[in-house]
């Protein structure tokens, strides 16, 4: 699998994604500038966390409009997988590849702990590794990570089978005191329609080795590599 | 454009005393001019100066074979091993964030990041030590949110986490807010980049954001007592931009890869007049700058305020000549302001110039060397009368009861509140963070081996006994790295007291400075950066004396190290060190006995380093499951946090029948440690063979603390309710108790 991952000047998880993607395909990512207006050829585009451009401006608003993201755009309808992370998420969600917005958070604080997940749906190259159900944790770290949709949108990602990841309680239970967020539904993560493209807020990029105390992302790159190589 | 002209009292306003501003004549044959002032004005506050306190700092220890660079330069170096060297220092933005908190605090750790990161360091920690009022005063709660949410607004968005950390309330600080930031880096010890301007007409460029009118006065204002009206010196505060540091990171990183540079400093307090006047004053030359030429964002400046804007986000350059244009295309890359604004000369002399006039044209050597130095009158601090024996005795409440009181008091409480706003994991090295273990621990990119970082000051113990406080807070440091199994290696000192005028406030920075040296003398733990905050003073109340140390420690292998949690059930807890069962000065004193008297525990350094020694010493040889330093509280919240951390309780055996002194006595140099069953023997005999006591306290078990004959079983659950429970709560605004 060869990947891409995005660099904007306020990207700052671009080395955990990185370090992520080599250790599972053993090969390193190309890293591409924002101002880039082309993409090597690639399997995989990984838009990583941080603050693009400050994020002053609604969060991811500003990048969305970057040149390299009409490439990513155009990448994307032909069936490139993009997995956008955190501010990953909001950028691509910014850039209407995946349907809804990314709000502050309901606390209006940042919040960066680890999270319960439950995986929702395994019918995809991001998933595939994980069971049906299985609870994993990853860690957040956002500030804007309040997912929203319209209820016709969030109607419809529920019944395609769209929602990726929910926040659920330690034993996979529905229960709104661990929704970290306010996010609809505990929606945690979601696929576009072919589930070729995934945004999530928390960061499976760290949670993939012993030293980060756990290895439930692990799966999602490993994937990943089965399935594009 | 013309200048005020500069009179007695407008250098009075400015300041300086009346045999500064003679010496300012004299050194400079004549009156100064309005820009002049201003410059020797800030270079001559304490903030700059260390006029009161460098007499003193000189006698702290600052060598040792694992020290590149020691005080002095923009951050202190320590050797770590296979030509890596670590870069760190901490430093006080106490008056800004008492007046704005949000941009106070946050510009502290943009300041301090710079400080690290100008040296040639990737940044790759951070950590925070604060000091708030009396949970009950009307503003505490309000400075609370608005420091924290600066510290991670700033320390979030530039992509370095933030790892750990300590806070503390006391009515002292009500009116003085203390907000001490630490950054740690990483670097090449061959590619470490001083200050010392060299290179007779090699070109001074300037970088980063461009130059407003904040934060003029900064350095002066942190350089007396607070008023009441010191609400107006809002103006003076400096407004951070977080993007634009991370932007000023990666451009300077890559402007340090190539050969380009001969010297590089931050702008920070007194902005381009420190800045040009130490690089010049360090290389013993003079400089020549052109302010037309500095990038502004405001219409009209004058060259008294661009000298004096502490505008933030902004590096001075000394480039090799002809290296213009490929350092030109570097910030150009990173879209910052890249500008030569001046050329080093012969003349040893700062000349500023601007719309064709010199406004500026003093020798910099007698301002910049020569600022005055001041032996301050100073008194010992009165020792304070031993507790009489039968405060040990336990009340006749539930132990519980008492547990769960300590466990919830604002000290003690659980600051997850605090630490989850703050990203302690970008960049993926995190492998503990605060609550996790007694240290920090991030491990250096792409490597096995790892830094352990900790901030560590028990300031009660400070005012009741500055010489052990001092002691104390540099051996708790010690301790904590020691803690997580890692080789202490140097510290870095945030000396934060009153108006050294009083000769009572002397005397707690002079005897706080005599116990730091001892201790560091005596664990091979030298100081190699530090930063003075003086005058925390409102309305004449001073703060606690509080002398804040952090301290970097190396782990060889990451993976090594070891956190407070229980891990598993049936693991042997044993104590390292000896209980005489000290309780003055202990929080239990405070907050069950409603008292604050009695000297602080003693710090026997040799026993310390003996302790110390065994327990890091174990861990590295795998016999330790979980390690915790015995410090706030004592040895029943000691074991009571690293069940609450395990969610495993214990039965303690080992402590049916003790008293309150040995149940929360603050004893120095103790460890709780948890061992598998099948390696206690082995352990006992280490500590044996090394002369330190060892106490079995019993092992770990369900979901409880059980064991004593006389006490019911103190459920984990409701302990973590009550530690867990406090600072949202009062956050919240629930009932500030």
């Amino acid at each position: 699998m060869k990947a891409a991952v995005i660099l904007f000047p306020g990207s700052n998880r671009e080395r955990d994604a990185v370090a992520a993607l080599e250790a599972a395909s053993g090969t390193r990512p190309y890293e591409v500038w924002h101002r880039d207006t082309e993409l090597p050829k690639v399997d995989l585009i990984v838009v990583p966390g941080g603050f693009s451009y400050g994020d002053y401006l609604r969060a991811g608003a500003m990048a969305a409009h970057s040149p390299i993201m009409r490439e990513v755009k155009a990448r994307a309808d032909q069936g490139v997988r993009v997995l956008g992370i955190c501010n990953g998420f909001q950028i691509v969600t910014e850039a209407g590849l995946l349907p809804g917005a990314l709000m502050r958070n309901a606390g209006l604080k940042f919040i960066c702990r680890t999270v319960t997940l439950r995986v929702e749906n395994t019918d995809s190259a991001f998933t595939a590794k994980y069971r049906k159900g299985q609870i994993v944790r990853y860690p957040v770290a956002h500030h804007d990570g309040n997912y929203w949709a319209d209820a016709e949108t969030v109607k419809r990602l529920e019944g395609d089978g769209r929602v990726a990841f929910r926040y659920v309680g330690d034993a996979g239970e529905d229960d709104p005191l661990h929704n970290p967020n306010g996010s609809v539904r505990a929606i945690a993560g979601v696929f576009n329609e072919k589930k070729t493209v995934l945004g999530l807020m928390p960061h499976p990029e760290d949670a993939v080795v012993p030293l980060h105390g756990c290895l439930d992302g692990k799966p999602l790159f490993d994937g990943l590599v089965e399935a594009l190589s | 454009m013309s200048e005020p002209k500069v009179t007695p009292e407008l250098a009075a306003e400015h300041g300086l005393t009346k045999e500064e501003y003679a010496r300012a004549l004299e050194i400079l044959g004549r009156e100064p001019t309005f820009t002049e002032l201003g410059i020797i004005s800030v270079m001559w506050s304490e903030h700059c100066s260390y006029k009161s306190s460098k007499v003193w700092l000189t006698t702290l220890p600052t060598e040792g074979p694992q020290v590149i660079c020691g005080p002095g330069e923009n951050a202190g170096v320590v050797d770590f091993g296979d030509g890596d060297a670590i870069i760190f220092k901490m430093e006080s933005h106490n008056h800004p964030s008492f007046i704005e908190p949000y941009q106070g605090a946050a510009t502290g750790v943009g300041g301090i990041l710079r400080d690290v990161f100008t040296m040639g360091a990737r940044p790759i920690a951070n950590l925070n030590a604060l000091r708030f009022g009396s949970p009950d005063h009307p503003k505490t709660r309000h400075l609370v949110s608005g420091v924290v949410a600066g510290i991670g607004g700033y320390g979030n968005c530039v992509g370095v986490p933030t790892v750990g950390g300590e806070t503390n309330f006391h009515p002292a600080y009500n009116g003085n807010i203390l907000v001490n930031a630490m950054t740690v880096g990483v670097a090449r010890a061959d590619r470490i980049f001083y200050s010392a301007a060299a290179g007779i007409g090699n070109p001074v460029v300037y970088v980063g954001s461009k130059t407003g009118r904040d934060g003029i006065h900064g350095a002066t204002m942190a350089s007396a007592e607070f008023t009441e009206d010191s609400e107006e010196k809002r103006p003076t505060v400096q407004v951070g931009d977080p993007f634009t540091e991370k932007l000023l990171i990666e451009a300077c990183l890559e402007l340090m890869a190539t050969d380009a540079i001969v010297a590089i400093q931050d702008m920070g307090a007194a902005g381009l007049t420190s800045s040009s006047v130490e690089m010049a004053g360090k290389g013993g030359l003079g400089i020549e700058l052109t302010l037309d030429d500095v990038p502004m964002r405001e219409e009209g400046m004058t060259p008294y305020e661009i000298m004096l804007s502490e505008s933030q986000e902004r590096m001075l350059i000394i480039l090799k000549p002809g290296r213009e244009d490929q350092a030109r295309a570097i910030f150009e890359k990173w879209e910052l302001d890249f500008a030569v604004i001046g050329h080093l000369t012969d003349t040893g002399r700062l000349v500023i110039r601007m719309h064709g006039q010199t406004w500026c044209d003093m020798p910099i050597a007698p301002v910049s060397n020569a600022s005055p130095v001041y032996e301050r009158p100073w008194e010992p601090t009165p020792p304070r009368p031993e507790l009489e024996p039968d405060v040990r005795a336990l009340p006749a409440r539930p132990l519980g009861d008492v547990l769960e009181t300590l466990m919830s008091c604002p000290d003690l409480a659980s600051k997850r509140w605090i630490w989850e706003q703050y990203d302690s994991l970008v960049g993926g090295d995190t492998r503990f963070m605060s609550g996790q273990a007694d240290a920090g621990v991030v491990r250096l990119p792409g490597q096995s081996k790892a830094v352990a970082v900790t901030t560590d000051c028990t300031p009660r113990y400070c005012l009741a006994d500055p010489v052990r406080g001092g002691a104390q807070a540099v051996a708790e440091a010690w301790r904590n790295l020691t803690a997580v199994g890692a080789l202490p290696l140097a510290v870095t000192d945030n000396m934060n007291f009153g108006n050294p005028e009083k000769p009572r406030i002397m005397g707690q920075f002079v005897g706080a400075i005599q116990g730091m040296g001892e201790a560091c003398r005596a664990l091979d733990f030298p100081v190699v950066s530090g930063n003075v905050s003086l005058y925390n003073e409102t309305n004449g109340e001073a703060i606690l004396p509080t002398p804040a140390i952090g301290g970097v420690g190396l782990l060889p292998d990451v993976m090594t190290a070891v956190g407070l949690a229980f891990r598993n059930e049936g693991d042997t807890i044993l104590l390292v060190g000896e209980t005489k069962g000290h309780l003055g000065q202990s929080l239990y004193l405070r907050e069950i006995l409603g008292r604050e008297d009695g000297p602080p525990p003693p710090v026997d350094l040799k026993v310390e380093r003996r302790n110390g020694d065994l327990v890091r010493g174990l861990i590295r040889d795998g016999l330790v499951v979980a390690c915790h330093d015995v410090s706030d509280g004592g040895l029943l919240v000691a074991v009571a946090e690293m069940a609450m951390a395990g969610g495993i309780g214990a039965h303690l055996t080992g402590l049916d029948g003790a008293d309150a002194g040995v149940l929360f006595g603050e004893d120095q140099a103790r460890y709780v440690l948890a061992v598998p069953p099948d390696t206690a023997s082995a352990v006992q005999e280490r500590a044996a063979a090394a002369g330190v006591p060892l106490t079995v306290l019993g092992h770990t078990r369900g979901t409880a603390l059980t064991g004593r004959s006389d006490t019911d079983a103190i459920p984990i659950a409701r302990l973590k309710r009550a530690n867990e429970g406090w600072l949202p709560a009062y956050m919240a605004g629930g009932p500030a108790e």
